[in-house]
């Protein structure tokens, strides 16, 4: 490890505002990039799920052949 | 060969395909991102001229060199969706298109972050820049362009178009630090003849690149998977799908 304690990490002689900037910001974007499109699939999924339960249900209540 | 660029057109062997590619790709993509960033980070010398910031090179050049790679495949889906009408290379190329935006927005930034200490500015309209900058907006382009048609067929074949065009802009990318001079350093890493870059920081970055272009694949196969399922919400396999994630 090149730094020697952990506010030498932080500081980084000066330059820690920009690194560590440049990495949260970094680190946000890909979150985001990685999160959205797994959000967007479960919810398409969970709402085309509810859909098909409403529209089994619907028709004639259970006359899609209950006992 | 034809049996492989039919499956490529079959919906639901793509989504299990990638489903099974992410499966370990994800993670590996992760463990690489990791360990290369903290190599970086923690375990190199600083740069005797920079000092610490030229650290933010560990994401800067990734995500940039990425930005550039996401570009011709967006450009090349689009072709194909153009010249063969293949549906899949509509969904990557749209698919792309903002994950291209989120990483130029990243080089931008990085780069804006390094230019402080480094040059004493945060922005300069120069050439190797500005052309980025062009390439973000490109990519939002794309995106918009999508969303402002209603028919879809329609969007595909404008954004594959603007895609095409866009295309101009990725030599000049590459050419604007030798052709024009500038504050922005030419590169370091060299194809041709020896790098200028110190092995003990150029292993670490050449890992962060690497992992940033399965970050890509792997951000890429999620987007085009989402967009699959809602592209084929009337087809069986997709209402399959979707009853049995209700079940769990």
């Amino acid at each position: 490890m090149y730094f020697d304690s952990l506010y030498a990490l932080l500081t980084m002689d000066g330059h820690g505002f920009y690194v560590w900037t440049a990495y949260l910001v970094t680190l946000i974007v890909v979150a985001m990039t990685l999160i959205s499109p797994l959000r967007r699939r479960k919810r398409f999924l969970q709402h085309l799920a509810a859909e098909l339960k409403r529209n089994q249900v619907a028709p004639g209540g259970g006359a899609s052949g209950g006992p | 060969m034809w049996s492989i660029f039919h499956k490529f057109g079959s919906p639901p062997w793509l989504y299990s395909i990638s489903g099974a590619i992410l499966r370990w790709l994800l993670p590996a993509t992760l463990i690489a991102l990791i360990v290369g960033v903290s190599w970086g980070l923690l375990f190199t010398s600083p740069d005797f001229r920079q000092g610490n910031s030229y650290r933010i090179i560990y994401i800067h050049v990734p995500a940039a060199v990425v930005a550039l790679a996401g570009y011709y495949v967006m450009a090349l889906a689009g072709a194909v969706s153009l010249i063969w009408r293949m549906k899949m290379a509509d969904v990557a190329m749209k698919a792309a298109a903002p994950i291209g935006a989120a990483f130029t927005f990243i080089a931008l930034f990085t780069g804006a972050v390094w230019g402080k200490p480094t040059w004493g500015t945060w922005w300069v309209w120069d050439a190797r820049i500005t052309s980025m900058l062009i390439l973000l907006f490109l990519y939002l382009g794309v995106v918009a362009l999508y969303e402002a048609f209603d028919n879809k067929e329609a969007a595909g074949k404008a954004c594959a178009v603007l895609s095409l065009v866009g295309m101009v802009n990725i030599p000049i990318i590459y050419k604007s630090v030798d052709w024009w001079y500038s504050l922005h350093q030419p590169a370091s890493i060299k194809f041709t003849e020896k790098s200028t870059i110190d092995p003990s920081m150029f292993y670490p970055l050449l890992l962060c690149i690497g992992a940033f272009y399965a970050l890509f694949t792997c951000c890429l196969l999620l987007n085009m998977r989402a967009e699959l399922l809602q592209r084929e919400s009337r087809t069986q396999w997709v209402k399959k799908l979707a009853t049995e994630s209700g079940r769990n």
